[in-house]
C-alpha cells in the first residue's frame, strides 16, 4: 500500500501490514462463523430434488440418477460448461505464447510408464464412458483421464504429427460442443423443444453425446497444458 | 411468411446462433469476420423478432423448457420486458461493436478476436435468456472468462496487469455467488427462480445467500467500493473490448441482481434497499470525481462508468413506493449509458488510433481534423451528463421526478451533483478537443467505418431521448413489475 | 451433528481461508491456488448436505459440482496462462500496486 502517513500509528510498514493481516484474518473468520451458523440452521433431512429424479429417471435414457441430470434433464448446463472449456482453451491459445514441446529425450522411468500406461489409460477412460449410463462415470471422467493420457505422453517427449495440428485439431476440439449444438438445433426443428430427446433412443444420443464430450474434452485438457496454439498457425 | 416468421424460436436463435458461428470462426478464421458481422445483424432481427413474439402472449413473457422437463427437474428460458430490454442492448451495442472491430483488429488480432467476441455475445444472450440461478452462474463464468481474454488482447505489460486483476476479481465474485445459490438450492430444493419465489422467506440461510450473491455481483459490475479492477482493465484494452465491458458485461451482472431482487430476494428488499442506495450514491460521487483527475481519456471514461452505475443503484431505494417509474428510469439509464458509453470509448479509440496517445491535454484539433469522432464525443457527452434532448436526460429526470416526489432530498442532491460533475468532465475533454496541443503530432489514419460507427452510437443514445413513450411501452416493465408483485 | 454436517462446515472452513490467502498473498500463484480452494470449499458444501436425503444422496448437487470443477479448470488455466504470460513480459508475478487515483 502506498499511502503510509498514518498518524499516531508507528510509520513501519511491516507494522502495518501484520496490522491489515490480523483486520482481515478477523473479519474472514467472522464470516466463517456467520456462514457456519447458517449451516447449521439447515433442516437436517431435506429431499431435494432427487425424489423428483426418480420418477422421471426411467424416461431419461440411463439408470445414473447422476448422468441422467447431466446429459438430460439439466443437459443445456453441460452444453454452455462445454462451450466454457473450448473458450478456456481460445483464450489460451489467443494469449499468444510458443507451445511447449518437450524437446529433451525422456529418461527410462517415463520412457517405460507412459509406454505402459497410457493404452491403460486408454481403456480406463472408454470403460468409464461406457459404465456412466448406470454406475458412477461419463462424459467428464473419462475426458479427464484421457486428457491424463495426453499429458503423459507430452511429458514423455511425444510430438503430436504437423498435418494434424491445424483443421484436423480445432475439428477434434469442436466436435464435443459441436454435438450438442447439433442435437439441441436437431430436437429443436423436428419437436420445436430444445434438447428434447425422442424417449425410446434417449439412451443412445446420450452415449453419443459424451463419446464426442469425452474426446473433446481429453483433448482440449492435453491442449491446455502444451500452453500454446501449435506453430502451424501463426502464419495466416 | 408473417406466419412462419412468428414461428421462430427467436430467443433460442440469440442463443444458438453466436455459438455456431463463434465455433465456425474458429475452425475457419477466414471466415470470422463475416460470419461475425451477420451475427451482429441477425441479433437485431431475433430481439424484434422476440419483442412481438412477447406481446402477443397473454402473460407478456415467453417460457420454453429445454428438454420438455420444466422447473424444477429442468431448466427454463424465459423472457419478459426486462430480458427484451438487456437483449436490445446487447443487440444495438453489439452491432456498433462488430461494425468498428471490422477496421479496429488487423490479421492476428482479429483471428483471435472474433470467436471469443461471439462466443461473449451468446454468453449475454444465454444469460438474459435463462431462469435458472445456477444456469446463470454457467453462463456468468463463459461470460467473465470472455471478457478477461479479450481484455488481454493487446498483450502489452499493463494490458495483461489489468486483465489478471479483472479475472482474480471475476471469480471471486463467480464463487461467492455460486454459494449463494449452494444455500438457495439447499434451503428450498429447487434453483430455478419462479420456484425459489414462491418458497422463500426471510431466514438466515436466505439473508446468508443474499449477502454473497449481492458481494459477487457488486463485484461484478463495479459498484463502488468494490470498482477496483474496472479502470486498470480499461486502461489498456483495445477500444472495442472497453466498450464491450462498460456497455454489456458490467450491466449484464446489475441485470441478474435486479432479477434476482425482483424475485427471490423481494421479502428481503426494504431492508437492504438503503445500503444499495447509499453504495450507489458514493459511487457517483467519487466516480465523479476521480474522472475529473483523469489525464488519459480512457480512465476518465472508466471512472465514468463508475459513476453512471451509481446512479442506477439510486433506484432501489425509491422502487418499493414507486415501481414503475423507478424501473422505467433505471432502463432508460441503462440503455442510454450502454450506447453513450460505448460511443465514448469507441471514439477514443479513434482518437488513440489518430493521435497515437489518449492524453487529454495533448488533442491537437481534433474537432477540425476528425469531425465525426468529435460530434461522437459531443453526442455521447449530452447523454451522459443528462442534458435534453437525449436518453440519459429521460432516464434522469424519471429518476429525479421519482426522488423529488418521496421526498428523499438527498439522492436528489447526490444527482444533481453528480451531473454537475459531469459536465465539467465532459467538457473538460471537449475543450482540449477543440484546441492546439504544444506539440504537434503526425496524425494516423482512422478509417471512416470507425468513426461512423461511434457516431451512430452516439446518435442512438440522443434520439432515444425523442422516443421515451413508444421504447418504453415496448419492453413493458409494468408487466415485470406486475408479475413479480403478484406471484411473489 | 451429522456426517454431512461436519464435512459442509469443513467446506466452510476451506472457503474462508482460501478467501484470507486470496487477498493477504501477493504472488499470483498463491491467489490461483486460493481460489481454487475458495472452489473446492464451495463444492463440499454442494455434495454434503446432498447427503441429507438419506441412503441415496440427491443427484443434483453432484452435477452441478461436475460442471463447477470443468468451469473452475477452464478458468485455472487461463489464469495460470495469463500469470506465464505477465512473468514472461514483466519479469514478476504480483499485480502492480501503483493505483492511478
Amino acid at each position: 500500500m502506498s499511502d503510509q502517513s498514518k498518524q499516531g500509528i508507528s510509520n513501519d510498514p511491516a507494522q502495518i501490514a501484520a496490522l491489515v493481516r490480523v483486520l482481515i484474518a478477523l473479519l474472514v473468520t467472522g464470516l466463517g462463523v456467520v456462514l457456519a451458523y447458517v449451516i447449521l440452521s439447515l433442516p437436517s433431512v431435506a429431499v431435494g430434488l432427487s425424489q423428483v429424479v426418480n420418477v422421471h429417471l426411467q424416461q431419461s435414457g440411463v439408470t445414473n440418477p447422476v448422468t441422467a441430470v447431466l446429459l438430460n434433464f439439466r443437459g443445456y448446463d453441460t452444453l454452455l460448461e462445454m462451450v466454457v472449456l473450448l473458450l478456456a482453451l481460445m483464450g489460451v491459445w489467443a494469449l499468444g505464447g510458443a507451445a511447449h514441446f518437450h524437446d529433451d529425450a525422456p529418461g527410462p522411468v517415463l520412457n517405460t510408464l507412459a509406454r505402459l500406461l497410457v493404452p491403460v489409460l486408454i481403456m480406463v477412460a472408454a470403460y468409464l464412458l461406457w459404465v456412466g449410463a448406470h454406475a458412477p462415470g461419463g462424459a467428464f471422467q473419462a475426458g479427464s483421464v484421457l486428457g491424463a493420457a495426453g499429458v503423459l505422453l507430452l511429458l514423455a517427449g511425444w510430438r503430436p504429427p504437423i498435418a494434424l495440428m491445424a483443421l484436423p485439431l480445432r475439428f477434434v476440439l469442436v466436435i464435443g460442443p459441436a454435438a450438442f449444438v447439433a442435437i439441441a438445433l436437431g430436437t429443436l426443428v423436428s419437436k420445436g423443444q430444445l434438447l428434447a430427446y425422442p424417449v425410446n433412443n434417449a439412451g443412445l444420443l446420450i452415449l453419443v453425446l459424451e463419446a464426442a464430450a469425452t474426446v473433446s474434452i481429453g483433448v482440449t485438457l492435453a491442449a491446455l497444458f502444451v500452453g500454446g496454439q501449435p506453430q502451424d498457425e501463426q502464419h495466416k | 411468411m408473417h406466419e412462419t416468421l412468428s414461428q421462430i424460436p427467436w430467443a433460442l436463435v440469440l442463443i444458438l446462433l453466436p455459438l455456431v458461428t463463434g465455433m465456425l470462426a474458429f475452425l475457419w478464421p477466414r471466415l470470422a469476420i463475416p460470419l461475425g458481422l451477420m451475427t451482429a445483424a441477425m441479433q437485431i432481427l431475433a430481439v424484434i423478432g422476440l419483442g412481438w413474439q412477447i406481446h402477443s402472449t397473454n402473460d407478456a413473457a415467453y417460457h420454453h423448457a429445454v428438454g420438455g422437463w420444466g422447473a424444477p427437474l429442468g431448466i427454463v428460458l424465459y423472457a419478459d420486458g426486462l430480458s427484451l430490454l438487456m437483449l436490445t442492448v446487447t443487440a444495438l451495442v453489439g452491432l456498433g461493436v462488430s461494425i468498428y472491430s471490422v477496421e479496429y483488429f488487423q490479421r492476428e488480432q482479429a483471428l483471435r478476436f472474433w470467436p471469443i467476441w461471439l462466443f461473449l455475445l451468446a454468453a449475454l444472450n444465454a444469460l438474459f435468456l435463462t431462469a435458472d440461478i445456477f444456469n446463470l452462474y454457467v453462463t456468468l463464468e463463459l461470460l467473465g472468462l470472455a471478457a478477461v481474454t479479450l481484455t488481454a488482447l493487446a498483450g502489452s505489460k499493463a494490458a495483461l496487469d489489468g486483465a489478471m486483476r479483472y479475472l482474480l476479481a471475476t471469480l471471486l465474485g463467480s464463487l461467492c455467488y455460486l454459494l449463494g445459490v449452494a444455500l438457495l438450492y439447499h434451503s428450498y430444493g429447487t434453483v430455478d427462480i419462479s420456484t425459489l419465489a414462491e418458497r422463500v422467506e426471510a431466514t438466515p440461510a436466505v439473508w446468508a445467500a443474499l449477502g454473497l450473491m449481492g458481494a459477487g455481483l457488486i463485484l461484478k459490475t463495479a459498484l463502488f467500493p468494490l470498482h477496483f479492477w474496472l479502470p486498470p482493465a480499461h486502461a489498456s484494452a483495445p477500444a472495442p473490448v472497453s466498450a464491450i465491458l462498460s456497455a454489456l458485461v458490467i450491466k449484464a451482472a446489475f441485470y441478474i441482481l435486479l432479477r434476482l431482487w425482483l424475485t427471490i430476494f423481494s421479502p428481503l428488499n426494504e431492508s437492504a434497499a438503503t445500503l444499495l442506495g447509499l453504495l450507489g450514491g458514493a459511487a457517483v460521487l467519487w466516480g465523479s470525481l476521480q474522472a475529473l483527475r483523469q489525464t488519459r481519456l480512457k480512465l476518465l471514461i472508466a471512472y465514468s462508468t463508475v459513476a453512471q452505475i451509481g446512479y442506477l443503484f439510486l433506484a432501489f431505494p425509491l422502487a418499493a413506493a414507486a415501481a414503475l417509474s423507478t424501473w422505467n428510469a433505471v432502463a432508460y439509464l441503462a440503455l442510454s449509458h450502454a450506447l453513450a458509453k460505448a460511443a465514448l470509448f469507441l471514439a477514443a479509440g479513434n482518437l488513440l488510433c489518430f493521435g497515437g496517445h489518449d492524453r487529454i491535454a495533448d488533442f491537437d484539433r481534433v474537432v477540425r481534423r476528425l469531425p465525426i469522432t468529435a460530434a461522437a464525443l459531443a453526442l455521447a457527452g449530452v447523454s451522459i451528463i443528462g442534458l435534453p434532448p437525449s436518453g440519459g436526460f429521460i432516464g434522469k429526470w424519471l429518476l429525479l421526478e421519482t426522488a423529488l416526489g418521496q421526498g428523499r432530498w438527498d439522492l436528489v442532491i447526490v444527482m444533481l451533483l453528480g451531473g454537475l460533475l459531469a459536465a465539467a468532465y465532459v467538457f473538460k475533454v471537449l475543450g482540449h478537443s477543440f484546441t492546439e496541443a504544444d506539440v504537434m503530432h503526425e496524425a494516423g489514419a482512422v478509417p471512416k467505418i470507425m468513426e461512423w460507427s461511434a457516431l451512430l452510437l452516439a446518435i442512438a443514445a440522443v434520439v432515444l431521448g425523442f422516443l421515451a413513450v413508444p421504447v418504453l411501452d415496448w419492453f413493458g416493465l409494468g408487466e415485470v413489475v406486475g408479475i413479480r408483485a403478484v406471484s411473489s | 451433528m451429522s456426517l454431512a454436517f461436519t464435512y459442509a462446515l469443513i467446506g466452510v472452513g476451506l472457503f474462508t481461508m482460501g478467501l484470507y490467502a486470496l487477498i493477504v498473498h501477493a504472488h499470483l500463484l498463491r491467489k490461483i491456488l486460493a481460489l481454487n480452494i475458495m472452489g473446492s470449499g464451495v463444492f463440499m458444501i454442494l455434495v454434503a448436505l446432498a447427503k441429507r436425503s438419506g441412503d441415496v444422496p440427491d443427484p443434483v448437487p453432484h452435477a452441478m459440482v461436475i460442471t463447477g470443477i470443468v468451469v473452475a479448470v477452464s478458468a485455472t488455466a487461463l489464469a495460470l496462462t495469463l500469470m506465464l504470460k505477465l512473468n514472461a513480459t514483466s519479469g514478476r508475478a504480483t499485480l502492480v500496486d501503483d493505483r492511478q487515483d
